[in-house]
């Protein structure tokens, strides 16, 4: 099935979820709403002429006004790709989230929360899982500032911009 | 009298004149320094041999460099280091069930060498019991390992600790009914006594005896065994992979030493209860090779199964501990209850 | 058919055994010897029975995606070498193409193969160290040392064409390093005809030994559903009878001109999807990437082999997912460029991170040592799982 198609099937069975669809690019991409997103997963994975089994990656993206996450789907019985992407503000950061629909996403949604603090509604576990439980901050985006001290250990190296000794 | 105060007597004229009391004292610890200095000879040359056999089955050279000649001082300087490690107890460890753990491994593996028959007249204490005595005592080991495992206060020696005591308990059964096949026909537990009923050539050896019974009564005792001293496939108590270092995951230095000279040890007890049981002990194989002395026979054929030992410990994984446990009790024992059976028949007809 | 939502539920303990004793907390890790790295997993367990198995990962982030975007796109390159540095080649490869596809660039068809003599050269190797471990992990400590003297023989070859024994740093973008030396290609086929032969003797020493079968067959089994819902992928997933390689079903570099065959798990020793396939897997992938590399080097094409491009590349603003397949799985490098001289967002879908996602579900029921055995065919690099 062609990104296209994917497409408008999406567009028959949810007419108001799909924000944005581009077909130019080098891997097509639709972009959707947050609001019935996991129905949406659903449907792709459950569809029989989809069928998306497999999350092959699902990433956090700071867009710089905005936050974004994108999934990377394939099919393993119809080898085909789809692009979805969701975007989220920085002050209301809040996905459904997939981890009912592909178990993967459990360990990478928990990830994309710890780097991004993109908050997943109903995610079975939503803790920290790379760094540790009482780090502060989210350190993949953008506007991020590496703290001085962790638990009173010095952390900022001196290289570090804006961490140098001439600037304390 | 006591073989082994007549040994001392023909060796030593002059112990006849002195008060019986003073004489029997004095060989009494002489033997027991003997054998305490075999142990750890016999200790310190077998590490060396198990990392020689490692490294040439899997292509390496080994130790090459302590001591000149093939890296023979090695396992000396290892002592050495180990003797001068600081001696750690973890602080919430039971203290003193702690420190006597490792002593009392020991103690088990070292108080089974009294009756080992190296020769017709050197044999410590000639008991007439000695086959059970030498059961008996080995059974001490497992209280050790259960001391150090649960007075170490870490949950990975517990876990090793446990395994121990359930093996060992377990394989000992085996190991007694193996040994009862031979002790059914030569009508003794004496262990001078076993060997001297299997005298004459190779074919009268216990092993050969009742051929194939006593043969498969042989190799059942022998993988019990194994599993006795916690030798691989059945290292679970230590199974370094699965439980860090299990009993002695908190021991260190001298303490460990003792464990480890404790395994080697016992590696050596088995063995030597094998060839004394089954191959024919201090005998040489042939008539005309009588003029080899006893105890290189008995010591070279406990080297050979001490070897095998390192052998299949270099070759084969470790069992799980529900595999261990159906080995031990639906393939060992009721094998060796049928070889029983059948040699009781054997003789009743 | 409506598929579960949950396909690990079949695991789940049933009611309460009688013989149940109390639930003890146990932390394996992060200083364990079958953790293969620094990895905790909190177990509950009955006895030697797992109830539950939890990782806890982290103890090895290196915030290599934070890095990665305030460094230059060549400079990620050694970065990538630290991901999985069992298998560093490999993961030059995925990020140089990756970043090739987004600026639409050509490679010199010598650096080509060169690249995938490499890689499948560096598979070989990772498989031998995934091998060797599980060994260790079932107690057999023999094989250890088999594979590390084969291993050996594979990095004195990279250590001639790139200089380096474990991080490499040799697919660039735009090409190769270095071209091979005189004489490299030659070597390399000398290897190949020396190594087939001595899988046999790993599988004579492990792969049929009875015990370890007994070990690994019908341990850890991972249906074919829980492993794609979990993401698992390589040889962990081709082992549960799962014929999927991106080197034949998303084809990148030069491998559609080669002829190889995907290995799956047929459940020879007990149940498909066990770790015995998992293992098996491994075993003969190396016959297939032995395959590759001699195909490839007869086919070698003179030519120049380093890179055509600048050292300070600017990408095209856009995005590209480039997946390969690595010893482990699905190595991704999804790569967000804005045109600039570094990259917006490298993340990198670590197929270790997935694939050790998959262990709380088998896990339940399992013993102690069933769950070593498990880690082990998961073939796991802590490195990749933390970044």
């Amino acid at each position: 099935m062609t990104a296209q198609e994917i497409h408008d099937t999406i567009q028959g069975k949810f007419p108001d979820v799909i924000i944005e669809f581009n077909d130019s690019v080098l891997q097509p991409y639709i972009k959707c709403t947050p609001n019935q997103f996991n129905e949406v997963c659903q449907f792709l994975r459950d569809e029989e002429e989809l069928n998306f089994d497999a999350l092959m990656n699902c990433s956090g993206v700071d867009y710089g006004e905005e936050l974004g996450v994108v999934y990377h789907l394939y099919s393993m019985t119809h080898r085909h790709k789809i692009v979805l992407k969701v975007n989220v503000t920085r002050e209301n950061a809040e996905i459904p989230t997939v981890a009912d629909i592909w178990r993967t996403a459990d360990w990478h949604e928990r990830e994309i929360f710890d780097l991004y603090g993109i908050n997943f509604i109903n995610h079975p576990d939503m803790r920290r899982i790379l760094l540790p439980d009482d780090w502060e901050g989210y350190p993949l985006r953008k506007d991020y500032v590496q703290p001085q001290f962790y638990n009173g250990i010095e952390i900022a190296h001196p290289d570090m911009k804006g961490n140098s000794d001439e600037e304390k | 009298m006591e073989p082994l105060v007549q040994f001392f007597y023909i060796l030593l004229p002059f112990l006849r004149d002195w008060p019986e009391w003073l004489a029997l004292t004095v060989i009494g610890i002489v033997a027991a320094l003997l054998m305490f200095g075999f142990v750890a000879i016999f200790a310190l040359f077998a590490i060396w041999l198990e990392r020689k056999v490692s490294a040439h089955m899997q292509d390496r050279i080994g130790p090459m460099e302590v001591g000149g000649w093939h890296g023979w001082a090695q396992t000396i300087a290892d002592t050495i280091k180990l003797l001068v490690k600081e001696d750690i107890v973890p602080e919430n460890a039971d203290r003193i069930l702690f420190k006597l753990a490792p002593a009392i491994v020991f103690t088990a593996a070292l108080a089974g060498f009294a009756v080992l028959p190296w020769t017709q007249d050197f044999i410590p204490a000639d008991l007439n019991v000695g086959l059970l005595y030498i059961l008996s005592v080995s059974s001490f080991a497992v209280i050790g390992i259960l001391m150090g495992g649960w007075a170490s206060n870490n949950k990975w020696s517990l876990y090793g600790a446990m395994r121990s005591a359930s093996q060992m308990v377990s394989y000992e059964i085996p190991v007694a009914l193996a040994l009862l096949a031979v002790v059914m026909n030569a009508g003794t537990l004496s262990m001078r006594h076993l060997v001297m009923a299997q005298s004459g050539n190779i074919l009268d050896w216990n092993v050969f005896n009742f051929f194939p019974l006593t043969a498969v009564a042989f190799i059942i005792y022998f993988v019990a065994s194994l599993a006795e001293v916690n030798r691989t496939p059945f290292d679970l108590p230590e199974g370094e992979s699965e439980l860090v270092g299990g009993f002695h995951t908190e021991y260190s230095g001298m303490r460990f030493a003792f464990f480890f000279l404790g395994e080697y040890a016992n590696m050596y007890v088995v063995s030597a209860i094998a060839t004394t049981v089954f191959l024919g002990g201090w005998l040489p194989p042939f008539e005309f090779l009588s003029f080899i002395p006893g105890p290189i026979w008995f010591v070279g054929k406990a080297m050979t199964m001490v070897f095998i030992q390192m052998w299949l410990r270099w070759t084969l994984p470790r069992l799980r501990v529900d595999q261990l446990m159906y080995t031990c009790w639906k393939v060992l024992t009721p094998f060796s209850f049928a070889i029983i059976l059948l040699i009781g028949l054997w003789k009743v007809i | 058919m409506k598929k579960s939502n949950f396909p690990e539920s079949q695991f789940e303990l049933q009611i309460p055994d009688p013989l149940r004793t109390d639930e003890m907390t146990l932390s394996m890790g992060p200083q364990h010897p079958s953790t293969h790295g620094v990895l905790q997993v909190i177990l509950k367990t009955d006895g030697e029975i797992v109830n539950s198995a939890r990782p806890q990962i982290g103890y090895l982030h290196r915030c290599f995606e934070k890095h990665a975007e305030n460094i230059t796109w060549h400079q990620v390159i050694p970065f990538t070498d630290r991901l999985d540095y069992i298998a560093s080649m490999n993961n030059n490869l995925g990020y140089a193409i990756g970043v090739e596809r987004m600026m639409n660039l050509e490679v010199n068809e010598r650096a080509e193969y060169l690249r995938v003599i490499v890689a499948e050269l560096n598979r070989i190797a990772s498989h031998l160290i995934a091998l060797g471990t599980y060994g260790l992990d079932i107690g057999a400590f023999t094989p250890f040392l088999y594979v590390f003297r084969d291993r050996e023989k594979i990095l004195d070859l990279f250590e001639e064409i790139c200089g380096a024994r474990l991080l490499y740093n040799y697919v660039w973008v735009g090409g190769v390093a270095y071209d091979a030396p005189e004489g490299w290609r030659e070597k390399v086929l000398e290897f190949v005809d020396y190594f087939e032969p001595k899988i046999k003797e790993y599988n004579d020493i492990l792969t049929y030994n009875k015990i370890f079968i007994e070990r690994t067959a019908n341990v850890g089994v991972i249906p074919a559903d829980v492993g794609i819902s979990y993401g698992v992928s390589g040889p962990s997933l081709r082992g549960s009878g799962v014929n999927f390689d991106l080197r034949k079903d998303d084809p990148y570099s030069v491998y559609d001109r080669f002829e190889f065959d995907v290995i799956t798990g047929k459940g020879e020793m007990g149940t498909i999807g066990d770790t015995w396939d998992r293992y098996w897997v491994r075993v003969a992938e190396m016959y297939e990437s032995a395959k590759i590399i001699r195909q490839a080097a007869e086919q070698l094409p003179e030519g120049d082999a380093k890179e055509t491009i600048p050292r300070n590349i600017k990408v095209p603003a856009g995005e590209y997912y480039m997946r390969t397949e690595t010893p482990r799985g699905e190595l991704g490098y999804y790569i967000i460029s804005d045109g600039g001289k570094m990259p917006n967002r490298v993340k990198v879908r670590s197929p270790a991170f997935c694939n050790l996602s998959v262990l709380p579900a088998i896990a339940p029921g399992v013993m102690i040592a069933d769950l070593v055995a498990i880690i082990g065919s998961l073939d796991i690099v802590l490195g990749e799982v933390d970044r």
